[in-house]
């Protein structure tokens, strides 16, 4: 399943934040999103999973999710937003019991995802005594049970140290070696795009508007920390971005 | 690897070249809340010891303060003749049903509050009217509406918990953390989940420790719902006592209904223990 922006544009009031966005999600792939703060970079997360929408412009699904697929568009937050109240099997659970998925099926399930994020022995686990990495790690389990089509992912390891950040990266790209999946990856950090992206949208300032899209042909599992090409890339990056970010910083905060 | 030897420590000075050491001054003490249980015991024990020998040398006359040994006395009379029972299983009575019934509305109004805005438009102004209303004032007009008899105990009781009851719940629905119902909405959970599985355990701290307050009141209203055509109950027999002037047994009452507020603050701990032990 593919997804298409065609020509979404968005304002809150007169306030324009993003403009004219136009761009193709091709299946298998992951996409970052980078852009300076405040550029509209999650709220456009936000329109291709529903949970928003834009006042010009359509966001459109191309062909059918895979039949086993529970919930197509899927999100994973960076403030993790799991329930507190549950341990790590119940925040699993919790996005399988309104399909009607009880029991054996969903033990099933339980254990393949927490086994793929390496999680099987904190099932009973409650979020409170897991770290910030593990937390994530439940919320990508959570995302895995229902079978995306396509992950949405919003800033997901910002809320992470940095070595927890390399370490959730090499889990992501085992995953998507394993079994490929589509994503849109929304990040300020440089680094984690040029990891993780097939291709990159780097977006301008307010309002948000597509600057280029870069794309990166290494395969994923041939990317490690520190290659000298990725470093050249997030150079290029970080070059486009330069004086937009200076620019958003000095910008007053609009509410 | 000549070249990677640990640098020279400097010879040590002579002491008197060296500046002074002083320990730092540490300054990041209290504001931190640590249990001492026995300290709240220790309290009542040095108050209640200092009234017994204020009493029994004179420095405080029977007419100010009753002995604490005779009002024990007393409460071990109402004990032994049973009238113990009979007063406090009336007034539970009232205090269950009472309670019950206007914490349970109250819940379910303040959970409509919180969750439709038509409602909070509708209920929150007419709410903040009623709630300082004191409700004793009230209560000649419930023995009109629901009878002299339990009916209008029962109707007072479960109005006093109801506001305040409504209050603490539709504040504690208002501040379920919005990213999780959000989390809930993009993996496509129906409404109904929604509220039960997130927002409603999201709710529970705050409805608990809004029930604490509701509950204290229940108790205040039962001693005045009692103050009209009840025949037992523990207001009753603290008012009959205080119209006597009998002061052992008006402590005697007074100190059951504060059993009965520590008994009932007890069972809301145990409540929170067991539903909300996973909050940090």
């Amino acid at each position: 399943m593919d997804i298409r922006l065609s020509g979404v544009s968005h304002s809150y009031d007169d306030f324009e934040v993003l403009q004219d966005i136009s761009l193709e999600i091709p299946s298998g792939r992951i996409v970052c999103i980078v852009g300076p703060s405040g550029c509209g970079k999650s709220t456009l997360l936000r329109f291709i999973g529903g949970l928003e929408q834009p006042t010009k412009g359509e966001v459109l699904q191309i062909g059918t999710p895979p039949k086993d697929c529970l919930n197509p568009l899927t999100y994973i937050f960076q403030d993790f937003a799991l329930l507190p109240w549950r341990s790590v099997r119940g925040n699993v659970s919790l996005v399988l019991e309104d399909h009607g998925i009880r029991g054996a099926r969903a033990d099933a399930i339980i254990e393949d995802v927490l086994a793929r994020t390496k999680l099987s022995d904190f099932a009973k686990a409650l979020p409170k005594q897991l770290s910030g990495g593990m937390k994530q790690r439940v919320a990508i389990a959570r995302a895995l049970a229902v079978n995306p089509a396509v992950m949405l992912m919003d800033e997901p390891l910002s809320a992470l140290d940095s070595q927890t950040r390399e370490l959730l990266m090499d889990d992501l790209i085992s995953l998507w070696t394993r079994t490929p999946f589509t994503a849109v990856y929304v990040t300020h950090n440089l680094a984690e795009a040029v990891r993780l992206g097939h291709s990159i949208v780097v977006m301008s300032r307010r309002p948000g508007k597509i600057r280029e899209v870069v794309h990166l042909e290494k395969p994923l599992d041939q990317r490690q920390y520190g290659d000298s090409d990725l470093e050249e890339q997030q150079k290029y990056l970080w070059q486009l971005m330069r004086e937009e970010a200076r620019a958003a910083d000095a910008e007053l905060v609009h509410v | 690897m000549s070249d990677l030897k640990a640098p020279q420590m400097p010879a040590r000075q002579s002491t008197a070249n060296q500046p002074k050491a002083r320990q730092v001054t540490f300054r990041g003490g209290g504001f931190a809340p640590v249990s001492h249980r026995w300290i709240g015991v220790a309290v009542f024990v040095l108050l209640i010891t200092l009234a017994e020998i204020g009493t029994r040398q004179g420095w405080i006359t029977s007419l100010t303060l009753p002995r604490p040994s005779d009002v024990l006395e007393t409460f071990g009379e109402l004990y032994s003749s049973g009238l113990l029972w009979t007063h406090l299983s009336v007034s539970l009575m009232r205090l269950l049903v009472g309670a019950a019934l206007g914490a349970s509305f109250g819940v379910a109004v303040g959970v409509m509050i919180g969750l439709f805005s038509y409602v909070r438009a509708g209920l929150v102004p007419l709410t903040a009217a009623l709630f300082p209303i004191p409700k004793i004032a009230l209560l000649p007009l419930f023995v009109i509406w629901f009878g002299i008899d339990e009916g209008s105990k029962y109707a007072l009781i479960a109005f006093g918990t109801f506001t305040p009851t409504v209050v603490a719940t539709y504040g504690a629905v208002d501040n379920v953390d919005r990213s999780l119902i959000r989390m809930g909405q993009s993996f496509n959970l129906s409404w109904f989940s929604i509220v039960r599985k997130i927002v409603l355990p999201g709710a529970m701290p705050g409805i608990l420790s809004g029930l604490r307050i509701s509950l204290a009141i229940a108790i205040i209203l039962l001693v005045a719902a009692e103050m009209l055509g009840a025949e037992h109950g523990i207001g009753a027999y603290i008012l009959e006592a205080g119209s006597l002037y009998d002061l052992e047994r008006l402590f005697a009452g007074v100190a059951i209904l504060s059993l009965l507020g520590i008994g009932m603050s007890a069972v809301i701990s145990l409540i929170e223990r067991r539903l909300l032990n996973w909050r940090q």
